[in-house]
């Protein structure tokens, strides 16, 4: 692994959107009251009269993003995943999905890594929340420089995109030169023939530790990072069923609609294979530090390897 | 676009748009013929006489927007962009049919001359908000017109709107009230009193007017009050109206809020407008 410093993706949110509002003047930042957190503090600085906070209010925030992306600019509006797809659901179904408006949303304080604040701030269900509205694109990257591409990425594109960003620090994997951000592209980081694990955002990094761990145990994993969970690479998804046989999804995310289900559906309707799926059981989480709830949860490297060695056969 | 000046011109208009909401919800064999004849002078006079709009070029930059908030007052709307030439009249026979981009509710991807997809209450107002900020972000001077019901002001969001219009000083920006009395469950002082509506405004930092939305002089008056405004301060205007206004029988009667006509009420409905009408516009 890297020796590179532990850094949290919502700092490449913060950095990538102050680069993108130097090339962009009709990047607009909005957020509600958190913006110390979701780091838009960064655009803010650099931009105040593109910066608005719109208060405790997601609702109307999400509303008036609409409003701005459809008079000509890029609004990203930014909040806690929470209050973002939760709180604000219905805004972003109505006002933002159905007309297919150029918001971007960047969701911060995603999953249980939240940490101390407890299962209120938790939210293990934005992914699901997100997946059921027609056309929107979710993308939960795996680190900072792949957030930072991710931001990028959103605003080339031209219709909704929900962001998903974590607040722990966390281990640098897409530091190649030559690395490059294919949204709906799955990457493949490490060949294996003996099973696929599938993982999303910080996951991805304890998937390649626990694939280690796994060959010292005998076992050939196979490590897919799915960057982008909608629209998901089924191709990629096939192949890795057609050549390995079991796939394991892992994700900090309940795994009732998230990655695992995406993955579920897209192999039962166009290859069956046997899944496994691991993230947050049917559950809320609780206060600790971040690091210390993704090994209670059975979502760090030695979890993913020991349900993997005693449950996926 | 030849603008209709007189009171005479602008109520033979109206009384058109009538026709064209009744004949909608009529053959839609559904939708909301109440809030929609409630509103009908006022939408008739912003598109007609107040509004910088071409329907030869229904998303020109700099055009002024207008969001229908009260979404189901669509078969408004639809009649007032048809008769202004955005779509052909008689297409809104077609209205909610299957096929048909005349969508119960205003639909901004199919409809030319919707501003903005409505229908969710409370959210219009907000998305009119964004669109008066982008005015203000861009230096342009369009200005945003948005509508909303009386009932509809219950919803919490618009409250978030109102103190976010007044405080990033969106004076751009003039909300109508269409201010019928009626929402599907009663009266609205009844159900859950929005009242007192202008005060509520005032302490959001709105300036606040009240008309008879039926009055084409007022209109004018509290419409051109509020595009002299530029102290920062957004406008609501607050129009006491009747629902169902101009269909003697859907008149302050709670139940014309979402039914349709049948064909005996058509007939008499359409059979009284043109008694009503006063000629060519």
């Amino acid at each position: 692994m890297s020796e590179l410093k532990k850094i949290a993706t919502r700092e490449g949110y913060g950095d990538e959107l102050k680069k993108l509002g130097e090339e962009y003047p009709n990047l607009v930042v909005l957020d509600a009251d958190l913006a110390a957190a979701t780091k838009t503090a960064t655009f803010q600085k650099a931009f105040p009269d593109r910066f608005f906070d719109c208060g405790i209010a997601e609702a109307n925030m999400m509303s008036v993003a609409a409003g701005l992306a459809a008079s000509g600019m890029i609004p990203f509006a930014s909040s806690f995943a929470m209050f973002a797809a939760g709180r604000a659901y219905e805004q972003v179904r109505n006002s933002i999905g159905y007309p297919h408006l150029n918001v971007k949303i960047g969701a911060t304080h995603a999953g249980v890594s939240v940490g101390e604040d407890g299962a209120t701030h938790q939210c293990c269900e934005d992914i699901a929340l997100m997946r059921t509205i027609p056309g929107m694109v979710i993308i939960n990257p795996s680190d900072y420089t792949e957030a930072r591409a991710a931001v990028r990425a959103a605003v080339e594109y031209d219709g909704p995109v929900y962001l998903r960003f974590g607040r722990l620090a966390v281990e640098q994997i897409n530091t190649s030169p030559d690395y490059r951000f294919e949204m709906g592209k799955g990457v493949t980081l490490r060949d294996g023939k003996d099973l696929t694990i599938v993982a999303t955002g910080l996951c991805v990094t304890e998937a390649l530790k626990a694939a280690e761990l796994l060959a010292a145990q005998g076992k050939d994993a196979r490590v897919v990072n799915i960057h982008t969970i909608k629209p998901l690479d089924v191709g990629l998804m096939v192949k890795c069923a057609k050549e390995t046989g079991t796939i394991v999804t892992v994700e900090e995310h309940s795994i009732i609609g998230g990655l695992g289900e995406a993955v579920c559906s897209a192999l039962a309707e166009n290859y069956p294979a046997r899944v496994h799926r691991i993230g947050v059981k049917d559950e809320f989480g609780y206060s600790g530090p971040g690091a210390q709830l993704i090994k209670e949860f059975g979502l760090d490297s030695e979890g993913i390897a020991r349900e993997i060695l005693e449950n996926v056969r | 676009m030849k603008r209709l000046a007189t009171t005479a011109e602008l109520e033979a208009m109206a009384n058109r748009v009538r026709q064209g909401i009744v004949t909608g919800v009529f053959h839609a064999k559904s939708g909301h013929p109440g809030g929609s004849l409630s509103c009908a002078d006022l939408l008739t006079y912003l598109y007609f006489n107040e509004m910088n709009v071409d329907p030869q070029n229904p998303t020109a930059e700099d055009r002024d927007r207008f969001v229908l908030s009260k979404g189901h007052g669509a078969p408004a709307l639809y009649s007032v962009l048809a008769h202004m030439g955005y779509f052909p009249v008689k297409d809104l026979e077609t209205l909610r049919h299957i096929g048909s981009y005349l969508q119960g509710h205003p639909d901004m991807k199919r409809v030319p001359g919707v501003d903005m997809s409505s229908g969710s209450l409370g959210q219009g107002v907000s998305a009119a908000c964004g669109m008066a900020l982008a005015a203000k972000i861009q230096k342009k001077g369009y200005r945003v017109y948005c509508m909303l019901g009386d009932g509809e002001i219950e919803e919490g969001q618009v409250w978030e709107a109102a103190m976010f219009a007044s405080h990033k000083k969106l004076d751009n920006l003039c909300l109508i009230v269409d201010n019928n009395g009626l929402q599907i469950d009663g009266k609205v002082e009844e159900v859950c009193s929005p009242y007192p509506i202008d005060e509520k405004f005032q302490a959001f930092g709105f300036e606040v007017t009240e008309i008879d939305a039926h009055n084409f002089e007022e209109m004018e008056k509290a419409l051109n009050f509020a595009r002299a405004n530029q102290n920062g301060k957004p406008t609501v205007i607050i129009a006491k109206s009747v629902k169902g206004k101009g269909v003697s029988f859907m008149e302050n009667v709670v139940n014309w809020h979402g039914v349709a006509p049948n064909e005996e009420q058509f007939n008499s409905a359409m059979q009284e407008l043109l008694e009503g009408g006063n000629g060519d516009v």
